[in-house]
């Protein structure tokens, strides 16, 4: 039985929902003014200028890891470029133990909770403080003490687990909710469906972050969906959404602090849709020249979402040229000295291969392995990374 | 005859069908304007329009159910997952609708004209993702046939037979070799036979079974043994589903041994469906235990992925056991 209470009509009245216009919501212009009429933020010089400096560092981190592929030393790398306000901003706006469920382009979450260079390189580069022990590819990175969900390549899969982790959150009573953030390619899969309609029927404490960037890597947003952005699905689904400029620091922030006291105070699920723009490739394996225009992106880096709130700043004389001149030095040396330091350390250790498959390695696998071992004494010219590691049996090893 | 990479012999088999026929239509991720992530259907959209070839949104179990329904409507779709990882979304299509329209109507509707077309496999750095192996899960599927070509050559001719093939068919293609192998193809209409494995050489000590990219392997594997004095006959399988019986075990017969080789974990490989039946088939003539050299049973590493990888030393020190045995 259907709950609908529609008015009953007596010849055939389509709708196409064309009367919902979903505004989009701005505080701050390009000048780092702000707009007439839009409310001052609260926010204090202590955060902003937290906020300001994970953006700056998650730009030369991507510039500079970028480099790094190019050169040959790493395998792939994911720039954020552009995007930082929209990441970053909502990042921002939730209490550090909330949760968030990324899906890898936001690098600059991690950022502005404090993982440092040190732990993002060592994820690049796999090497033996790799927290993910050198099994995924560059940037998936994941923290437990920061609350930050290991990043899975699969697209939207974390969309749905963000809504049972959610719902656990609003069971334990703690307080906490969820953030999810995706692409507005990735939410046309059936995962991001699944995931607002249980948020909505469960009342769950979670917010989905959509960064809409313009492209699923060649495949720009109007060949993704025919509708008007992604905000409108919310409608659906009965939640609460808003769209917001995403390369807008401040309307972001602002954007998802409301959004987390109807996600924590009431138990409505939301959904914020970021109208931004990926500036770099998809990945270092993509080159956009192939499907669209310099042109096209050159509108967008007028629109530099970092630039905007240096302005800010310094208008409100919290920021100044030397600082910005001392962050970036200091910055862009700490990055080129950490990459150094994490690219000599060795690889993880060989038993890396066989653990964390379950909780204890079963006896085939611990099998397996040991015939591994023995392959490799036989062969230690061929396996430079792990001949070290090849003595002994798995029991002698001490395997767990 | 034109020299051209895998991918290069991928795009020239679609051309062809969609010039012969304008029910063929490709689509996927990214397989419009751009060409695909790998490039394989490049300037199909300029030369055939947006209505044959074009970008989807970006969900798997949406593109294979909108091939099923095109398929059932009597169109030829070629459907794109962009990497074999992420075909998963779309398990359920293929395997309880693709796999099962033409059984449960009685043959009243079918989708025999459906092709699925992915990337597979390791050695490139792609970490869990952009790695697997996942035949085996399908091959569990009947309904479906299963290929996957080694060079060029068998790349244009299987994919063309496979696409005018009556049953569906998932068409795994061996992303390693895409520009690494190269090779001469030619420039017509030609169609490889399914179903059947091909000795690519002849011996009599071991026969060395394997498919795709783990061919090259194989040959690399077979050079090290035969410089010891060992006769090995090779056998591409080339057809995982339904797998040519017949030419596995009258080549067991002959050399008394055999290797299985693929990247896939081993436990529910597909080795283990090969040796199960060749021990029914060829057990009296069996000198040694069937070896099968594969993945470890984890999922796919990064960093450590050559030690994770079937290589050609690991099915060398096979192929040794086996006659040693």
């Amino acid at each position: 039985m259907t709950t609908t209470k529609a008015k009953v009509v007596y010849s055939p009245v389509f709708t196409d929902g064309a009367e919902f216009r979903i505004p989009t919501f701005k505080l701050l212009k390009q000048d780092g003014s702000l707009f007439k009429g839009a409310k001052a933020p609260d926010l204090d010089k202590e955060k902003a200028l937290r906020i300001y400096r994970a953006m700056v560092t998650t730009r030369i981190l991507d510039e500079r890891m970028l480099a790094a592929q190019r050169q040959g030393r790493l395998s792939f790398y994911m720039q954020c470029t552009g995007e930082e306000a929209a990441v970053i901003g909502s990042a921002a706006a939730l209490d550090d133990a909330d949760m968030i469920m990324a899906q890898y382009r936001e690098q600059g979450a991690l950022a502005y909770r404090g993982f440092s260079i040190d732990e993002f390189m060592n994820q690049l580069f796999g090497n033996e403080l790799d927290y993910g022990k050198g099994r995924q590819m560059p940037v998936h990175y994941g923290s437990s003490k920061l609350n930050y969900m290991t990043i899975s390549s699969p697209l939207a899969t974390q969309i749905p687990q963000a809504t049972g982790y959610a719902y656990g959150q609003k069971l334990a009573g703690d307080g906490h909710c969820t953030i999810t953030y995706f692409g507005e390619g990735a939410a046309s899969e059936g995962d991001f469906h699944a995931a607002l309609n249980m948020a909505a029927v469960h009342r769950v404490p979670v917010i989905f972050l959509c960064r809409n960037n313009g492209y699923a890597i060649s495949t720009p947003a109007t060949e993704q969906f025919a509708a008007d952005g992604v905000a409108p699905r919310a409608y659906g689904y009965k939640m609460d959404v808003i769209r917001v400029d995403g390369n807008d620091i401040l309307a972001m922030h602002e954007a998802t602090k409301a959004a987390r006291r109807l996600a924590v105070e009431h138990n409505r699920p939301v959904l914020i849709e970021a109208m931004t723009y990926r500036l770099a490739a998809h990945s270092s394996s993509d080159d956009p020249s192939g499907y669209r225009s310099k042109d096209e992106e050159a509108v967008w880096r007028e629109k530099d979402p970092i630039l905007r709130m240096r302005l800010w700043l310094e208008r409100k004389k919290w920021w100044t040229e030397d600082d910005e001149k001392q962050l970036q030095e200091n910055m862009r040396r700490e990055v080129l000295e950490t990459m150094k330091r994490a690219q000599k350390r060795p690889p993880p250790a060989l038993d890396t291969l066989v653990s964390d498959v379950y909780d204890e390695v079963p006896p085939a696998l611990a099998e397996q392995f040991d015939k591994l071992k023995a392959h490799i004494r036989r062969h230690p010219d061929a396996y430079p990374k792990s001949a070290e590691h090849a003595k002994g049996t798995a029991k002698e090893g001490g395997l767990k | 005859m034109t020299q051209m990479n895998m991918l290069q012999a991928i795009n020239n088999a679609l051309d062809t069908a969609m010039a012969a026929d304008e029910r063929v239509l490709c689509f996927g991720e990214d397989v419009g304007i751009f060409g695909g992530v790998f490039r394989a259907t490049s300037n199909l959209q300029q030369k055939y329009g947006k209505s044959r070839c074009f970008n989807t949104p970006l969900v798997e179990q949406g593109i294979i159910g909108f091939a099923n329904g095109l398929a059932a409507q009597g169109s030829v779709p070629v459907a794109e997952i962009q990497f074999a990882d992420y075909i998963f979304p779309a398990f359920d299509q293929i395997v309880n609708e693709s796999a099962k329209f033409r059984y449960r109507s009685g043959n009243l509707f079918n989708v025999g004209g459906l092709t699925i077309r992915a990337p597979y496999g390791g050695g490139i750095a792609g970490g869990l993702y952009h790695s697997q192996s996942p035949e085996a899960y399908f091959a569990h599927t009947p309904g479906l046939k299963i290929v996957v070509p080694r060079n060029p050559h068998q790349a244009k001719g299987l994919l063309l037979a496979a696409i005018h093939d009556q049953n569906p068919t998932l068409f795994f293609e061996p992303k390693r070799l895409y520009r690494a192998s190269v090779g001469d193809v030619p420039d017509e209409d030609y169609r490889l036979p399914l179903g059947e494995a091909e000795v690519l050489k002849e011996g009599t000590d071991v026969t060395v079974l394997g498919w795709g990219a783990q061919m090259e392997v194989i040959e690399h594997a077979v050079e090290m043994a035969e410089k010891e004095g060992i006769s090995c006959e090779v056998i591409d399988l080339r057809t995982i589903l339904p797998w040519d019986v017949e030419t596995v075990a009258n080549s067991v017969f002959k050399t008394g041994r055999l290797v299985v080789t693929h990247e896939a974990p081993l436990t529910g490989g597909f080795a283990g469906e090969i040796a199960a039946t060749i021990q029914e088939r060829c057990f009296l003539y069996l000198e040694s235990p069937i070896a099968r050299v594969t993945g470890m049973d984890t999922p796919f590493p990064l960093v450590l992925e050559k030690e994770h990888l079937p290589n050609h030393l690991k099915v060398y020190e096979a192929i040794r056991s086996s006659v040693d045995f």
